[in-house]
């Protein structure tokens, strides 16, 4: 007899989802949080995206814990003295059902982890998992924590551990585990300014929020950028290669700080006072840099599993983890109904039920995507052949007449390190990658 | 230093007094300074967001764990096997985000 039928190592969305689904279908759920709440050793660069959440909470809109809903979507290239962004407005985003979300992740994944506890999961923090209890065959059975006495056994782990995942570590479900070339740190700062002046300044008007995406900003680093608004501060942060960032020699709040001081950005933040500054990893690699999702015993979901979504148009995460916790907690609930939780067969159901959604379906169509948007050309070159082109097209040259903007182009291009046949190359990939 | 305040920023002490941290008295951070006294690159000194990573004057590393965001940069930066035991602190410990 075990103590629980699932054991969910960690409450952030992917874990908290997973437990919720299990708890729902009857299954007697502990959900371990190491932190004091759930949340509370988390933090992102961005935007919760519901449409995921729609099919699990009713009208999750009226009652999780948002700052702002994002009708502002930019998306920007930049040199140290230029800057191009792709502007989306949107008043539609700002009325139900609503695209993203701005929010604290201690405040939406604690809301998160309410659900799955009402759903009847036993919830349990400040409680560190420190290994994983095999049988004889290698099945998972349970977990060692560091509460004294805290072995507990359960028919499936799901490991929703985070990106550091000690659990996918110690079975050694990662490929490709200490490749720090997969791996952005995330850095940020929050500001504080009053809220009528970031509606101002972001040109925003009740519960609306802006997201700007960059790229270009990081000088030497493979890597990007982000601000987004909150009710009353404004997130701030760059995202940083870490074989680049290590080799560089540069510091993260640097990076910040060159960011806050680049002419698009600073009166976007003057003024504002540091809140709170925190950092994060951030696996990046996609599909081809993930774990084997699971064993006889165990699945792996959320940023343990790499399920992070760096698709450069595209970053998302925290809905990933939701879409993934929620094919583990199902897939474990199937195992446990049809006595096949400890055979592979398991891993196999939770493995097909994702690649039937946007999980793995999304990551396997953008495969190709995270090495295109942190390779040296799109990080290094194509900022300032972007600028450049848009900086010959508007710059009026009287008495010169204008050229044509195929001639200006070749003329650009021709000033830059890239050659015809890259620009080519990398929009054929981009064109197969996102089309 | 002088460089960041001049940007009106704050004080990389501020900055890390910006965030709550339950300290246990179990370091989860292990460093062989050892180890790190022959190595060339001691890419944990600036990769660090937590500035945790201190060179010594023997050529060694010393660390502390205190103020650790627990994201994992220090190992996966470091190219000496060994060198850095990382592992999450106690539960209840560490890194506190703050809820609005």
């Amino acid at each position: 007899m075990t103590d629980f039928d699932i054991i969910v190592v960690g409450a952030g969305p992917a874990g908290s989802t997973a437990a919720l689904v299990a708890a729902r279908a009857g299954k007697s759920v502990c959900l371990i949080e190491r932190g004091p709440f759930p949340g509370s050793k988390n933090m992102y660069g961005g935007v919760i995206y519901g449409r995921v959440l729609d099919g699990l909470i009713p009208k999750w809109w009226e009652e999780a814990p948002v700052q702002r809903w994002v009708t502002r979507r930019g998306t920007v290239v930049m040199t140290p003295t230029q800057s191009v962004m792709i502007d989306y407005r949107s008043t539609k985003w700002g009325e139900p059902p609503y695209n993203g979300a701005t929010a604290f992740r201690p405040d939406f994944d604690a809301w998160l982890a309410d659900h799955a506890a009402a759903a009847g999961a036993t919830v349990v923090c400040s409680t560190t998992v420190t290994g994983v209890i095999q049988d004889g065959s290698g099945r998972v059975t349970g977990v060692h924590t560091d509460r004294p006495d805290g072995d507990l056994t359960a028919d499936v782990v799901i490991a929703c551990d985070g990106v550091n995942s000690f659990i996918a570590k110690e079975m050694g479900l990662y490929p490709h585990a200490e490749d720090s070339d997969h791996f952005t740190l995330g850095a940020k700062e929050v500001l504080s300014l009053p809220r009528e002046v970031i509606e101002e300044r972001f040109g925003l008007t009740g519960d609306g929020g802006a997201d700007y995406e960059i790229i270009g900003c990081t000088g030497d680093i493979a890597g990007g950028g982000f601000i987004y608004t909150n009710l009353d501060s404004v997130a701030v942060g760059v995202v940083l290669r870490l074989t680049d960032l290590a080799e560089s020699k540069r510091r993260a709040e640097d990076l910040i700080a060159d960011l806050k001081a680049h002419p698009m950005v600073a009166p976007l933040v003057k003024g504002g006072q540091l809140e709170e500054y925190s950092a994060h990893l951030i696996p990046e690699g996609g599909y081809d840099t993930m774990p084997t999702l699971g064993s006889p015993g165990l699945l792996v979901s959320g940023d343990a599993a790499a399920f992070c979504l760096s698709g450069g148009l595209w970053l998302e995460g925290v809905n990933f983890a939701i879409g993934g916790g929620k094919a583990a907690g199902d897939a474990a609930v199937a195992a446990l109904d049809s006595g096949r939780s400890g055979s592979k067969a398991m891993v196999a159901d939770y493995r097909s039920r994702l690649h039937g959604t946007f999980v793995l379906a999304d990551h396997k169509k953008l495969r190709k995507a995270p090495g295109l948007v942190l390779s040296d050309r799109v990080q290094f070159r194509y900022p300032q052949l972007v600028c450049d082109l848009l900086e010959g097209v508007f710059w009026v040259d009287n008495p010169n007449p204008k050229p044509g903007i195929v001639k200006l182009f070749f003329r650009t291009l021709k000033n830059s390190p890239l050659k015809l046949r890259h620009v080519i190359k990398d929009a054929w990939l981009g064109l197969r990658t996102y089309g | 230093m002088a460089m960041h305040m001049s940007r009106g920023a704050v004080s990389f002490e501020a900055r890390m007094a910006t965030i709550d941290f339950r300290v246990s008295t179990r370091a989860h951070i292990i460093v062989d300074s050892a180890v790190c006294s022959h190595c060339p690159a001691k890419a944990c000194i600036t990769a660090c967001p937590a500035n945790l990573f201190v060179p010594t004057s023997d050529g060694g590393i010393l660390f502390n764990y205190e103020q650790c965001f627990e994201c994992g940069t220090c190992y996966m930066v470091c190219n000496n096997e060994g060198a850095i035991s990382w592992s999450y602190p106690e539960g209840g410990h560490g890194v506190v985000f703050k809820r609005s």
